[in-house]
Formats: structure tokens, C-alpha cells, sequence
């Protein structure tokens, strides 16, 4: 298939940036979205222009570290991450967007790169829970009911990606934080700092610039890992009784 | 030089070398007996202090928490950008304990047994005991930090069988094991931060190991986003920088992974173990063309239902559906009754290997073995085998484009762990004083094979509770010259990083980065694989390196360094994998046994199937950089406990 690229190439965090367009002669289908990318950069090289910088990893879809904007939808047409997207899913002489993340919590680092560093700061803040080394109880001590564990589980599966907030208007991070705060809260290791938790990453989220959540909805469509929207309640649930305990 | 063609022509030997702190006595008895003879930190010494962690994965995250934790600072550094994404996190099967929750007779000394010999009785039994013996603590460790393992209605934790063991003692948490246990270790991690007890470097490449008075007290990196070369020191350095399986290009490996920390060192002095141990996992989804970057494992549990067959005529390209039941070889229950599509990972992906070289592969390029769920389907019904496979064959789909439960799947064995690495002590030190290498990047406890769900054990093993212990005793010796990034020393390995980035970047020659990578990848895998011979490692040698001369004259490396610059990235990780592959290629060729997964075609039984030679191989290989004539350096394997048996899956 024959495709038409329209990149933004940024060469720094402070440059201005601009779309630039390539076309691509005889792609396989098979390719998935970030081969093609490879096969254009290596087209790139061998002409002597400088290849499109792009994040990415694990390339099957658990690490996180891909994702870019395609044709406005984060991660592109399908719901799953760049990286196990594949170019059957477009279109014979499609022409194709694709930019960075857009997000003031994300500053662009160069072309298609962005500082997710925002997310790590937000867990620091709190997403954990505090067990040091050694001091673990029997594994069996505290039996988690399946139902807990599995909706723990749902929200724990979240891979940091970003697509959330690069799909909101707002560019809030709250399904991101949300599904920590869901993911730890509803495990009882994770009560005893559960009113601290939910203070201090939404304070995190706020202080690092991430817009606030009007209920929109676009974070929980375009997350590849399918995390509900309903995680965002939960969130704000634990903030007022924690505000309300006075725990904060 | 002569144009001589001996095998021996290519390496020095030089003396044994032994394990100076590995405890004797019971081996029940020798963990504890370690920890109790090892020097400790005082408290309020440990602030004083530091350590370096290169790596965040399993076992970086676990390791620069715990010491975080224990009050030193720590220096943490990895490439990506954020420690969450390291590759542990790929990890799909489960991890192994010896909880006996089952109660279906399993033991820490049964963990200990299944390993050694898993391993095919080429790693220590000191080591291989205490991985058993810690690996109930990890489990403990996990869930109190919130992992959401899979449970049952009771609320109590669920347990699978795997790998072909006889109990169920395998932890899991869905097909996402690996991530759940790095987002844990990843957290405990980020509170140390928060803490302020562990400053955290993303983006940061280690280029070279900075060694000063023989003690590893440092290292140099490269800020990846603005090219900057920095020196770091520390009292100690501790690599947890993963596997090498990328030295083949295509592995289920994610793009980053590299061999550069470990090699550094090793040029440095650091012993490389065993490099020619790898694991090829046999459920892999084929190449589609040129284009492909990397593979995707499909966990093994399919072939407990699939039946895996070729076409009986060479170069047969009817759709599977068309070929008649009579016309397909189902080489796997052909050759092997007793255990048929159930064989060892090692078995299952050499036959589809020989299958695809003898002209019977399916799909493009001949290239893949079918595996087949046509009959499971009839048998259990199409509900079930959905129930049982059905994100794996949802992932499939996603991928090919085809629809499994209509046409059969495809097949093909990939790299996928490296059971070779730095050479290492009982403490997880190196050679090298106050050089410790933890997880894959050491030549760990698994042999000469892994089974299934032990890699996250082993990694959070070294993390989380051996280097923890083991490096306080080193710390301990004190009598450290107070040293900064000034120190000669510190300057020339400075210099040294600086110099080669710039002669990758004078090359200014034709081919691409990956253009070398996969040629090279292509040799490996051809001549260093699953199946070796003599004369065909004797080639590969001399192709990789006319092709590592023609690299460092005709590679093009575009941009500059002091930029985001991926090809440069790139540029130097091949240009390590090239002395690593040469390296490699050297190993299997003087270990002429087949052990584990390797197979070498002059050691084999009268029908066909691998033969050990524990007379001549019962060691393991450790490596001194010696550039074309490394040396070789043995320790004796001794087995006390376990006795040496012949593996049979006939």
C-alpha cells in the first residue's frame, strides 16, 4: 500500500515545530504502525535527513513507552497501544497525521518525544504502599476477597502510556491517578494510607500542571487498557472522606 | 595470521577460578550461615555511603529500593523514561515459590531439584538452593505491597502448574505476571525517591565502568536528551541491566535492551559467564517479512491443546485447510510418543527449526510450523478453547490478521532469555571488587536452561533480599579513598566514552545501523542458535568480524551527540554486539556438548538427541577480555546433592 505521512518534526523542546509531509511507496499491511515509522527512518538516514524521534520499547503493547497522536485519537483508530497497531488498519493512499502527545504536563522533548516524568512524580507523591523489605507478614495472613483482587487487578493493569491525558481536552491525569488510587484502595495492605494517598497525588497531579476532569470521558475511550471511567468517582469518593476525616 | 582452521585457535586458557564465599556444609544451612559471617553496615554508616543501580527492572527496582530503604544512597539509572517501563515488565507466565499452599508434596529442596536439573547440571547448587529458599519471601514481599495476584473465591491466593514441573507453585496475575511485579517493585522504588534515600536518572545510558585501586567505584553515562557525558562515583556499582538476546535482532526483547552495561565491564575485567547459554522459547508469531522488528511470545500453555504439523511434501503451499489428514506430519508426536506437542522448550524449537531448514515450513518465506486447534476445538468445543486461549489468540489475530480458530496458527522459536552473564560469586559479586550483578545480566542460577516463571524469581531474589545482604559485608571492608569525578582514573574512562562516540559519528559510511544488526543477527542465529556445529561457529566467526570491520568503516550515523539521538543510541549497542556475538561464537565452539537448549550436532546419541559431556563440561566457562584471544577461565561444577542424570523425552 502507498501512504501519505504528515509528521511533526520538532528539533527541540523550545523550537517551534511544523508538520512535514512523506510518502511512503509499498507498505506491507503487516507492518505495524512503529515498523513503518523504522522503515521511513531508515529511508531518512540513507538520504542524509535527520529520522523522526519517536518513543517506544517492549513493541507488544505493555510497557507504555510508545504512543502518538494519529489522525487526532491518541494511539490511533484502535484500542490498543502505537505499537500493536497495524497499517491494514488504514486505508490504500490514506494520508496520516501524527504528532506528539499535546499536553501542558507533557512538554515535548523532541519530534514525536515527550516528558512524561509528570506521571512518575505523581506516584512518588503516594501511589504506593509502604512495606519495606522484609517486613511482609505471611502471604495468606490476610485474605483479599476474588472480587477485590480483580478490580484491583483492572486498574493495576494501567501502563503509564499517557493516552489519557493526551486525549483530554483539559489535559487532566486523573485516570491515571485514579486507577492508582482504585488500584491500592481497594486492597486492604493498601487502607492504612489510603486517606494520605488520595491528598497528596491529587495535589501532585495539580502542582505538575495536568488540567482538572470535567467527565468528559475521552481519558477512559482511548486508554489501550480499557481502565473505566467509574475509577474517576472512586477517586473523588476517597478525596472527600479523606478531606472529611480530616486526615489531610 | 595464519589461515588455520583449529578450533582452539581462538581463545587462551588460562587458570580456574573458584567461588571464595560460597559457604560449605548442609546446604540448608549455607544462606544463613552467609548472612550471619558477613560484615555489617552500621546504621548510621550506611548514609556515608553510596551505590550505584544500573537498571530498573525486577532486579535494579528491587535491589536500589531495598538499599534505599536500608538507609545508603543509592544512585538509580536506566534508559527509558521512567523506571515502569524496564523489560521485566513483558513478562507474561507467572513466578515461581515454594509455598506448598497446594500441599501436593512441594519443598524448597524440590524448587531446589527441578532447577538444577531444569538447568541440565550446568549451575551452582549453593545458588540454585537459595533461590528456592528466598523465593517464598518474595511472594510475601508482593502482596503487601499490593500486587494483585490472582485469587480464589476463598481470597486466598491461586497457583498454576507450569513448565512442565509436577506441583503447582507457580504465582500469576493474569497473563501480566511481569508487570504487575515490576509496578510493585517500581512503587516501592518511587517512595525511596520521595524519600530522597534514591535519586533517580531516566534517559540515561551507562557507557563505561570506572574502576579506581581495582574497586568498581563508578560509572559514566550519557544523558540521551542532551548528549552530555557525565561521571557518577559511588562506594559500589551494581549492574541489573537485563539479557543479551538482542544480539540476534529479532527476540522477544524489546528494542532497547542491550548488552553495553555488561560488556563495558567485562572489557573493564569483569568475567563474562557462559555467554553461548541462551533460551529460544518455541511459541513465538513468525516473521511476516523484512520490515519486522521483533517477536511475540505466545505463552507455551498452547501447546498443551495445539497440535503442531508440517506438510508431508517439501514446499506444499495449498491453505492448511486443504491438505488432507494423511498428508500432514505431526513430528512431534511422531517422534516423540511419550510427550509428544508437550516436549521441552529446547526439543519443540529445534525439530520446528529443522523442519523449516529441511524445506517444510508454511507461511512467508518457509518460516513457521502450524499449530493446530482444529481437534481442541471438536474436543472441548469452540467455547472452551475461547475460555482457556482466548487473549492469546485475540493477540494473534491482532497481529496476522488471521483468525485462529479458522485456519491454524503459525509457529516459529524466538530468543528469548540469556542464561549467560557476568560472572559472579555466591555473594553476586563479580571479579571485579565492588562490581555486583544481579538478575539476567549475571550468569545467574539457571544453567544451561530456565524454567518457566523462574526468571522474575531470580530477579527479585537478587534484589530484594541476596545483594541486600551480600553487599553490606563488601561495604563493610571499608578502607575507601575518598574520590570524585576528578580522579584520573574517573577523566580517562571519560575520555574514552567521549573518543569512540566521536569516531561512530566520523565514520559517516554508507549503511545503516540496523542494516549491520541484522546481518549479524542473521549469523547468530544461523551458526549460534539452537543447533551448532564446529565448522559452522568457525565461519561465524570469521563473518562477524569482517562484518564488525566493515561497520567501523562504512556505518552511517546521522545528527550529532549533543541531541536525542537514536541512531547513535543504536550505533553503539551494535557496535558491543558484534565483540559480545564474536565472543559467544568462541564459547560454543570449545563447550562441544549439547546441554539444555544447545545442541551441538557433534554430541548427540545414536538417534538423534542431545548428549552431555559432564567428563569435559561439568564448569562453567568464564571469560577474560582478551579482544581476538579471550581466556578462558573454568569453575568446576561440583553436585553433591543431586545426581547427574541424561535427559529422555522419548
Amino acid at each position: 500500500m502507498n501512504i501519505t505521512l504528515r509528521v511533526w518534526r520538532q528539533s527541540r523542546g523550545d523550537d517551534k515545530g511544523r508538520m512535514v509531509t512523506y510518502g511512503l511507496q509499498e507498505i506491507s499491511e503487516n507492518m505495524s504502525f512503529l515498523e513503518m515509522l523504522d522503515v521511513l527512518n531508515e529511508h531518512l538516514t540513507v538520504t542524509g535527513d535527520d529520522p523522526i524521534a519517536f518513543d517506544h520499547d517492549c513493541r507488544e503493547g505493555i510497557c507504555g513507552a510508545c504512543g502518538v497522536v494519529i489522525n487526532g485519537e491518541a494511539h490511533g483508530p484502535l484500542v490498543t497501544t502505537t505499537c500493536q497497531l497495524h497499517m491494514r488498519s488504514f486505508a490504500d493512499g490514506a494520508v496520516i497525521d501524527v504528532e506528539p502527545w499535546r499536553a501542558g504536563a507533557f512538554p515535548v522533548v523532541k519530534d514525536l518525544v515527550v516528558d512524561r516524568s509528570s506521571l512518575d512524580r505523581i506516584i512518588q507523591a503516594g501511589g504506593f504502599i509502604s512495606a519495606p523489605t522484609g517486613s511482609a507478614p505471611d502471604a495468606h495472613a490476610v485474605p483479599v476477597p476474588k472480587r477485590d483482587a480483580d478490580h484491583a487487578f483492572d486498574s493495576a493493569t494501567c501502563i503509564g502510556c499517557g493516552a489519557c491525558v493526551a486525549a483530554c481536552p483539559n489535559g487532566s491525569g486523573m485516570l491515571f491517578t485514579a486507577a492508582k488510587i482504585t488500584h491500592l484502595g481497594v486492597m486492604p495492605q493498601g487502607q492504612p494510607e489510603r486517606d494520605s494517598r488520595v491528598i497528596d497525588m491529587v495535589n501532585q497531579h495539580d502542582h505538575e500542571g495536568f488540567g482538572g476532569c470535567t467527565n468528559i470521558g475521552e481519558c477512559a475511550s482511548a486508554c489501550p487498557k480499557e481502565i473505566p471511567l467509574s475509577n474517576i468517582a472512586q477517586l473523588n469518593r476517597d478525596l472527600l472522606g479523606a478531606l472529611a476525616s480530616g486526615n489531610a | 595470521m595464519s589461515e588455520s582452521t583449529e578450533p582452539d585457535q581462538f581463545h587462551a586458557v588460562g587458570d580456574d577460578i573458584r567461588d571464595r564465599v560460597a559457604p560449605t556444609g548442609p546446604i540448608q544451612e549455607r544462606w544463613d550461615k552467609r548472612k550471619f559471617e558477613a560484615k555489617l553496615v552500621n546504621p548510621a554508616n550506611k548514609r556515608k555511603l553510596s551505590v550505584i543501580v544500573v537498571g530498573t527492572g525486577l532486579a535494579g527496582a528491587s535491589a536500589a529500593a531495598t538499599l534505599g530503604e536500608a538507609g545508603y544512597q543509592v544512585k538509580s539509572f536506566c534508559y527509558q523514561d521512567s523506571p515502569r517501563r524496564a523489560h521485566s515488565i513483558a513478562a507474561q507466565g507467572g513466578i515461581n515459590a515454594a509455598k506448598n499452599y497446594r500441599n501436593d508434596g512441594d519443598s524448597v529442596y524440590r524448587l531446589f531439584y527441578d532447577t538444577v536439573k531444569g538447568g541440565d547440571f550446568r549451575s551452582r547448587e549453593s545458588n540454585s538452593y537459595r533461590l528456592a529458599e528466598v523465593s517464598a519471601n518474595i511472594i510475601d514481599q508482593c502482596v503487601a505491597q499490593g500486587v494483585p495476584f490472582a485469587r480464589e473465591y476463598s481470597g486466598l491466593l491461586d497457583n498454576r502448574s507450569f513448565g512442565g514441573v509436577q506441583v503447582s507453585r507457580t504465582f500469576y496475575a493474569r497473563g501480566q505476571t511481569g508487570q504487575q511485579l515490576l509496578i510493585g517493585a517500581y512503587q516501592a522504588l518511587e517512595r525511596q525517591i520521595n524519600d530522597g534515600t534514591v535519586e533517580m536518572n531516566t534517559r540515561h545510558e551507562m557507557l563505561d565502568l570506572i574502576i579506581i585501586g581495582g574497586r568498581a567505584r563508578g560509572v559514566v553515562v550519557r544523558d540521551m536528551v542532551t548528549g552530555e557525558i557525565e561521571t557518577h562515583m559511588a562506594h559500589a556499582v551494581v549492574l541489573a541491566t537485563g539479557g543479551y538476546g538482542n544480539v540476534y535482532f529479532l527476540s522477544t526483547n524489546a528494542m532497547g535492551c542491550n548488552v553495553t552495561a555488561t560488556w563495558r565491564a567485562h572489557r573493564r575485567g569483569a568475567y563474562f559467564a557462559n555467554p553461548c547459554y541462551t533460551q529460544i522459547h518455541p511459541t513465538c508469531i513468525p516473521v511476516s517479512g523484512d520490515h519486522q522488528s521483533k517477536l511475540t511470545l505466545m505463552s507455551e500453555s498452547l501447546r498443551n491443546d495445539g497440535r503442531i504439523w508440517v506438510p508431508k511434501e517439501r514446499g506444499d503451499d495449498r491453505p492448511a485447510g486443504d491438505i488432507p489428514e494423511d498428508e500432514r506430519d505431526y513430528y512431534l508426536e511422531r517422534r516423540y510418543p511419550a510427550f509428544g506437542n508437550l516436549v521441552p522448550r529446547d526439543i519443540a524449537s529445534r525439530a520446528a527449526k529443522t523442519a523449516c531448514d529441511e524445506g517444510y515450513g508454511v507461511g512467508p518465506g518457509g518460516l513457521g510450523v502450524y499449530l493446530d486447534f482444529a481437534d481442541a476445538i471438536e474436543r472441548l468445543g469452540r467455547e472452551e478453547v475461547e475460555e482457556k486461549y482466548g487473549n492469546l489468540f485475540d493477540m494473534y489475530a491482532q497481529i496476522t490478521g488471521e483468525n485462529p480458530y479458522e485456519t491454524p496458527m503459525r509457529i516459529y522459536p524466538a530468543i528469548h532469555y540469556t542464561m549467560g552473564g557476568l560472572w559472579v560469586d555466591y555473594d553476586l559479586q563479580s571479579n571485579i571488587s565492588g562490581l555486583f550483578v544481579t538478575g539476567e545480566a549475571n550468569f545467574s542460577d539457571q544453567g544451561a536452561n530456565r524454567l518457566g516463571a523462574s526468571a522474575l524469581m531470580q530477579a527479585l531474589a537478587d534484589g530484594y533480599f541476596v545483594l541486600p545482604n551480600t553487599i553490606g559485608d563488601y561495604l563493610a571492608t571499608g578502607g575507601f579513598d575518598i574520590i570524585d569525578e576528578t580522579h584520573p582514573q574517573a577523566i580517562a574512562a571519560r575520555d574514552a566514552v567521549v573518543e569512540r562516540i566521536e569516531k561512530l559519528l566520523a565514520v559517516k559510511g554508507e549503511r545503516t545501523v540496523d542494516s549491520f544488526h541484522k546481518e549479524l543477527g542473521h549469523i547468530m542465529w544461523e551458526h549460534c542458535g539452537m543447533e551448532r556445529s564446529e565448522e559452522g561457529l568457525m565461519e561465524a566467526i570469521g563473518l562477524i568480524r569482517a562484518l564488525k570491520e566493515e561497520f567501523w568503516t562504512n556505518v552511517k550515523v546521522t545528527g550529532v551527540n549533543e541531541d536525542l539521538n537514536q541512531t547513535l543510541e543504536r550505533a553503539g549497542r551494535v557496535a558491543d554486539f558484534f565483540e559480545l556475538g564474536e565472543l559467544m561464537c568462541i564459547d560454543a565452539l570449545v563447550r562441544s556438548e549439547s546441554a539444555g537448549g544447545h545442541f551441538r550436532v557433534e554430541s548427540q546419541t545414536e538417534d538423534g538427541e542431545a548428549k552431555r559431556n559432564d567428563d569435559d563440561f561439568a564448569h562453567v566457562s568464564a571469560w577474560e577480555f582478551g579482544g581476538d584471544q579471550p581466556v578462558l577461565h573454568k569453575e568446576p561444577l561440583e553436585f553433591e546433592y543431586i545426581e547427574m542424570k541424561q535427559r529422555s523425552y522419548k
